[in-house]
């Protein structure tokens, strides 16, 4: 079991790493928010799974899981409303120059 | 074991550098807003690993839980409040 909580924490380490990494890297803020609300999802739901795994049986396993639920809940409702904000407020998704 | 969780913290923190760049090098503000999700989602996983370093996994994740919705209240607040405003 402990074998298996590590492979999934480091997946998710993996994955939370490609975050940081786009978030740096990609050019405008529409771009932006797939590294921050898909990627990071994706980690943090591998790396509390491994952790739930770690811990075993027990009313913990419970509440990671209800922190889980309440991340998976928050984190696209947030990209949405603050990308809803940005295209109302009238800035243009990147497009790449065609010289 | 206790050094690998030392290892995932360390890992986490270096990860919130990278958001924090962008909460201060941010064109426009909605990229600062952006980080920051970014930082608070580090910041609740960080709290459960330090619960599991620690030994004191029941507390942790209840403080991690109350973060997590005073989170989820605030951005939504902000978004809503530039939405109404438009750019600065």
């Amino acid at each position: 079991m402990e074998i298996l909580s590590i492979i999934f924490i480091l997946t998710g380490l993996f994955f939370l790493i490609v975050a940081a990494i786009g978030i740096i890297r990609l050019p405008d803020v529409f771009t932006r928010s797939h590294a921050v609300s898909l990627t990071d999802s994706l980690g943090a739901f591998l790396l509390l799974v491994g952790i739930a795994m770690y811990e075993g049986l027990s009313m913990n396993l419970l509440k990671i899981l209800a922190v889980l639920a309440l991340l998976y809940l928050q984190n696209p409702v947030i990209a949405h409303a603050t990308l809803r904000a940005a295209i109302r407020a009238g800035l243009k998704p990147w497009k790449e120059e065609t010289s | 074991m206790t050094t690998f969780f030392l290892f995932v913290l360390l890992v986490l923190a270096g990860l919130i550098g990278a958001y924090l760049y962008r909460v201060l090098q941010g064109p426009t503000i909605f990229d600062r807003v952006l980080g920051l999700n970014g930082i608070s989602t580090k910041a609740i996983i960080l709290l459960v690993v330090i619960g599991i370093v620690y030994d004191r996994v029941e507390m942790f994740v209840d403080i991690s839980t109350g973060y997590a919705l005073l989170n989820l209240v605030g951005a939504l607040a902000v978004a809503k409040y530039l939405e109404q405003k438009g750019l600065p």
